[in-house]
């Protein structure tokens, strides 16, 4: 059985997503995971077929997983701020 | 979650003599993707499992510890083979591409040695893939060191011209570490087919980049580097084709292991971790390569918008956009390093960045001897961001202009004298 994915199902993702990207210490990975997101919904946003949408789900699913425990690392071992964080 | 073990790793380097103070003004920027890319954070979290928790020696055909570490290798070495349309079966993990190109130059060499003892590469190639030519030049074999144009593309026809019946390998690479270049590794390729002469190339800076096929390139040997490619350090691979089969003599005598070509036990992270870094190139170099194009027309945009005198080194169209190397006329390149240090930068190769002779590869290309030490080489990558490519193009512009305005030089150019024409007096 293969449930189609609604619409409200794929914004929470996407909201998660961001909000998770958006907790990594380092710069440039952090504004790296805010484009690829989004450039990524972007692309796939006229998707019709539900097994393809299905496919890109739960590739969001398993990335979402890996920014939660790539974040957690990041925090462990973070650094200084780049000097252009500095400036703003 | 709140982490309570969490160290700020400011403090790392401050006991070297060398480090600057970052703490008031900032860590630099990041510009030097050709010396070496962070790690991608998917590809850290594809290794990790295999650092923490799954020990086992992939060789090991006795137990579950060696079969998971054996599945894991092998899933990366298709990883690898996908990304460069190969056979499994024809990757070989290595420590890296330095390894991958011995392997290649030395192993070749030596296995056809006695009926063949001629090799063809290229000035503008690494050092390593150099200095293993200038090994066996000790040892009897014939080297011919191809010429570039002045765009740092090799000629075809003097390729053509080059091959002997004597010569067993022609090595020249994808894309050149130093000004980015591409040269024709399909047309070389076709070339070397059709004199029946294996073709190996150090793909280190192309792969993962630009597209590649073997099979359509009709290359029998390619070295690859994970660290080049959001990977980690201390990995490469090398693909060496079976049909027609290529055969090298090892550089290491030991277990046996990548079927006798490279013993010594094949390091499971490592591999994992090069693996995963070729399945995200492979899945987003198309949009990777769109992000460089994106920035280095930004950047250069910029640049000569403000600043006249500066000369792209290298093929401005047959290049890989992520690498610009430019030098700025009547500027000490060294100085302008200096004075750009909230920005990591190089003015060559990281292997050659301690000494102060001007790059071979700009020497090669007939960069003037000032140019050459003028020269600064800005590497852009996945994780470069727009933000930070204005900040670097200002701040080179504004220093350009300072060093400029104190250069005696600079001013007698300003006033229409042609310096060239000048006859220097020594007193």
């Amino acid at each position: 059985m293969v449930s189609n994915i609604s619409r409200p199902h794929i914004l929470a993702i996407y909201k998660s997503l961001l909000r998770e990207s958006q907790k990594f210490s380092n710069y440039n990975f952090r504004l790296y995971a805010l484009r690829r997101v989004r450039d990524a919904f972007k692309e796939h946003k006229s998707l019709q077929d539900h097994k393809l949408i299905k496919k890109e789900y739960d590739f969001a699913k398993d990335n979402l997983e890996i920014i939660k425990r790539q974040v957690v690392i990041g925090e462990m071992y973070r650094t200084d701020k780049l000097v252009i964080e500095n400036q703003q | 979650m709140v982490i309570q073990a969490s160290r700020n790793l400011s403090s790392i380097a401050d006991n070297d003599k060398f480090s600057l103070k970052h703490e008031e003004i900032g860590r630099p920027l990041y510009f030097d993707a050709q010396a070496t890319t962070p790690m991608d954070p998917r590809v850290l979290d594809a290794m990790l499992p295999y650092l923490v928790s799954f020990h086992g020696n992939p060789h090991s055909r006795t137990h579950t510890y060696g079969w998971e570490s054996e599945s894991a290798v092998e899933k990366a070495r298709e990883q690898v083979a996908n990304l460069i349309g190969a056979d499994p079966k024809e990757i070989i993990f290595t420590s890296g591409a330095t390894e991958s190109n011995n392997i290649s130059v030395k192993g070749v060499a030596h296995f056809y040695a006695p009926r063949k003892k001629h090799i063809v590469t290229t000035q503008i190639e690494h050092k390593c893939v150099l200095d293993s030519c200038r090994a066996l030049e000790g040892e009897g074999f014939k080297i011919t060191y191809l010429p570039v144009g002045p765009n740092g593309i090799i000629n075809l026809q003097q390729l053509e011209e080059a091959l002997t019946p004597e010569t067993s390998l022609v090595s020249i690479m994808t894309v050149n570490n130093e000004i980015g270049v591409k040269q024709p590794i399909a047309d070389i390729g076709a070339i070397c087919k059709s004199k029946k002469v294996f073709f190996h190339t150090d793909a280190a800076q192309a792969l993962g980049k630009i597209p590649l096929d073997v099979n359509k390139m009709n290359i029998d040997l390619m070295s690859i580097s994970g660290h080049k490619i959001y990977g980690p350090k201390g990995v490469g691979a090398l693909f060496i084709r079976r049909r027609p089969r290529v055969r090298v003599e090892p550089l290491q005598s030991g277990g046996g292991q990548e079927r006798g070509m490279r013993s010594g036990t094949v390091p499971t992270p490592l591999v994992v971790g090069l693996g995963a870094a070729c399945e995200l190139a492979q899945r987003d170099m198309k949009y990777d390569h769109a992000w460089m194009e994106k920035l280095s027309q930004r950047f250069l945009d910029k640049i000569y918008s403000k600043l006249s005198h500066v000369i792209r080194n290298g093929d401005p169209e047959q290049t890989y956009p992520g690498c610009v190397n430019l030098s700025f006329a009547y500027v000490e390149g060294e100085s302008l390093l200096m004075a750009l240090k909230d920005v990591a930068l190089s003015s060559g190769s990281a292997c050659t960045s301690a000494s102060l002779e001007p790059s071979y590869v700009l020497r090669a290309i007939g960069t003037d001897e000032d140019l050459a030490h003028s020269s600064i080489r800005f590497g852009l990558g996945r994780f470069t961001t727009l933000e930070e490519v204005e900040y670097t193009a200002e701040k080179t512009i504004r220093h350009v202009e300072r060093l400029r305005e104190m250069s005696p030089l600079w001013e007698m150019v300003q006033e229409g004298v042609d310096i060239k024409t000048i006859k220097w007096s020594q007193h």
